[in-house]
């Protein structure tokens, strides 16, 4: 999802004879629901996926401030504007605290970011999808947004405290996102027929990236298991994937539009939907580089950080001036 | 002019040039120095595109009394007037440049707008009292939050100083007309309703030589005021830049027209 692929270095899952009595301790305290805290003892395999998956959800709020940042200007009312501003804003904050609860597993932001614009980290393939009508701004709220809000409502509950309560603040946020997402939805719905044909051709274009933030299928993923033992993933991609579809057609049925799928139709005996097949390749494409708007999305993070060198550095030179007049007065 | 038409005007050069600002600010999300910056810029940005909607709903009001009962929508004001109905200053539709550029447009403006709103929170029209009152609580941090950034990159990095005193000098002629007044600002003044912004002149640069002294910069001289013979923003005589921005900011509505979104 925001964290779609995440390494975390384990072949197989190990037993608990295999492992040290470190790591049965540790593996206990998750296992009854302790929060684990920076201070505490954690395998190194646990502090590296996580600082992994925490940047990535990070460099996801950032790098997703971009497609949506591009329409503040243009948004068609100024409620509209104002409202777009504060979500973009929001996104600015979630990757605040996301990179300050990586910062506890001993990495510095600087690095981090050093890692998003080398290429070496990842954030969510969905972001590299381009924006072309104001209709994206609604099916992004609507449905990027919503399936956020699937995979870190269960985050809440993750075993990593810091990680844990910044999806808590998080989630309180997200809600406001997809609920101006699917009101865009309906405005345009219930508007011209050229309105609704944005509407449509919105969803065409999202839905299936959407379904693909949830990363790949749960038979092709060792990691997720070993993410699941250490409670930092609660619910499978699959499953994530599924509550999702269920959640959204009956709202695009509301809307009246018409998702993408021709095989999209709910089967009494499974008690789902059953969906069509997902382009996977299309998903490791965009992740390994190859998506419409990667090249832009990380020229324009690298054009601000770049351009920003020069103020960072005055500040930082100010504030040495200062502290030097302050002790020379003291 | 009737009172109430000139009261529209004054409502509307209000309402602009804090859209206008507001605007500008909103091409910075996302592309700034560092991540804490872009949140403290979107703030900034939308208590201003706050304050321009407060505005923009009195003018409209305020257009019904002397238009058969119908005044224009915030929307309307914003998104279907062309570049010479559009009332702002100059200084506020300026590109927004490099970081230095931003905040000496924005240290300019910010110490000015608390000026006047301090004023007009005095106005003996109770809607305007209320509004500048409101407004004043954010453009109190605004103009603390610009001078502190001007001082910081002026008493920085030689690089920075360069920069910093470049973004003075340039925008220096676009600030003169603050402090002019016109027709408009003339019948409003006598009855308390505007504030005289001829008086606003000496404590603003007060305030800018007391932070650029601190910065260790210094305002140029022999500049030509823009707009001080009476034709400039307010008069809706503006510089080139506002045009490409209301292109883009007005699109959807004049693509789609009567559209609701
Ligand atoms: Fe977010
Ligand atoms: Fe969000």
């Amino acid at each position: 999802m925001y964290a779609q692929m995440v390494d975390t270095g384990a072949k197989k899952l190990r037993s608990p004879e295999e492992m040290t009595p470190e790591e049965r301790a540790f593996q206990a305290r998750v296992d009854a629901d302790i929060k684990i805290e920076p201070k505490d003892w954690m395998p190194e395999a646990y502090r590296k996926t996580l600082i992994r998956q925490i940047s990535q959800h990070a460099h996801s709020e950032i790098v997703g401030m971009l497609p949506e940042g591009n329409w503040i200007t243009r948004a068609p009312t100024l409620q509209r504007k104002a409202i777009l501003m504060a979500k973009v804003q929001d996104e600015a904050g979630h990757g605040l605290y996301l990179y300050c609860a990586a910062e506890t597993l001993g990495v510095s932001r600087d690095q981090m970011v050093a890692d998003l614009h080398s290429g070496k980290a990842k954030y969510s393939s969905i972001f590299n999808y381009p924006t072309l009508t104001w209709a994206d701004i609604g099916a992004i709220g609507w449905l990027v947004d919503g399936a956020a809000i699937m995979n870190q409502i269960p985050l809440c509950r993750c075993s990593f405290g810091p990680y844990s309560r910044a999806m808590i603040r998080v989630c309180k946020e997200e809600s406001f996102h997809q609920r101006q997402g699917f009101d865009i939805m309906i405005k345009l719905c219930r508007g011209t027929p050229e309105q609704k044909a944005m509407a449509q051709d919105a969803l065409n274009r999202w839905w299936w990236p959407s379904l693909m933030m949830f990363g790949p299928p749960d038979a092709s993923s060792v990691h997720s298991a070993q993410s699941a033992q250490w409670k930092i993933k609660i619910l499978s991609n699959d499953e994530l994937r599924q509550r999702f579809i269920e959640q959204t057609v009956p709202q695009a049925d509301f809307l009246g539009i018409t998702m993408p799928d021709p095989d999209l139709k709910w089967n009494p005996e499974r008690g789902h939907y059953d969906f069509g097949a997902i382009d996977w390749s299309e998903l490791y494409e965009v992740v390994k580089g190859n998506g419409p708007c990667n090249r832009d999305r990380l020229r324009a993070r690298v054009e601000a950080w770049e351009n920003g060198a020069w103020v960072r550095e005055a500040a930082l030179a100010h504030a040495a001036k200062r502290a030097a007049a302050a002790e020379k007065a003291a | 002019m009737s009172d109430d038409r000139s009261l529209f005007e004054y409502l509307l050069r209000l309402a602009d040039s804090d859209l206008i600002l507001a605007q500008r600010l909103g091409e910075w999300v996302g592309h700034g120095p560092v991540l804490e910056e872009d949140i403290a810029t979107t703030n900034v940005g939308l208590d201003l595109l706050g304050q321009s909607r407060l505005w923009f709903a009195y003018a409209g009001e305020v257009e019904a009394r002397f238009n058969d009962g119908s005044g224009r929508s915030e929307d309307e004001l914003a998104f279907l007037r062309d570049a010479g109905e559009f009332r702002n200053l100059m200084l506020v539709e300026q590109p927004n440049g490099n970081y230095a550029d931003t905040m000496a447009r924005q240290f300019y403006f910010d110490v000015w707008h608390e000026l006047l709103l301090r004023g007009l929170a005095e106005s003996t029209d109770a809607r305007i009292a209320e509004i500048a009152s409101k407004a004043l609580k954010e453009v109190r941090y605004h103009g603390d939050r610009s001078a502190d950034w001007v001082i910081r990159l002026g008493d920085g990095t030689d690089e920075s100083h360069r920069k910093m005193q470049a973004a003075i000098d340039g925008l220096w002629m676009y600030t003169g007309e603050m402090f002019d007044v016109d027709a408009v600002d003339l019948a409003l003044i006598d009855g308390g309703i505007a504030c005289d912004a001829r008086a606003l002149a000496a404590p603003w640069r007060q305030r800018v030589d007391a932070v650029l002294d601190e910065a260790t910069l210094r305002l140029p001289t022999d500049v030509w005021m823009q707009g001080s013979n009476g034709r400039g923003g307010k008069q809706g005589v503006h510089t080139e830049h506002i045009g490409p921005m209301l292109a883009q900011m007005q699109w959807l509505q004049r693509a789609y027209p009567g559209a609701r979104w």
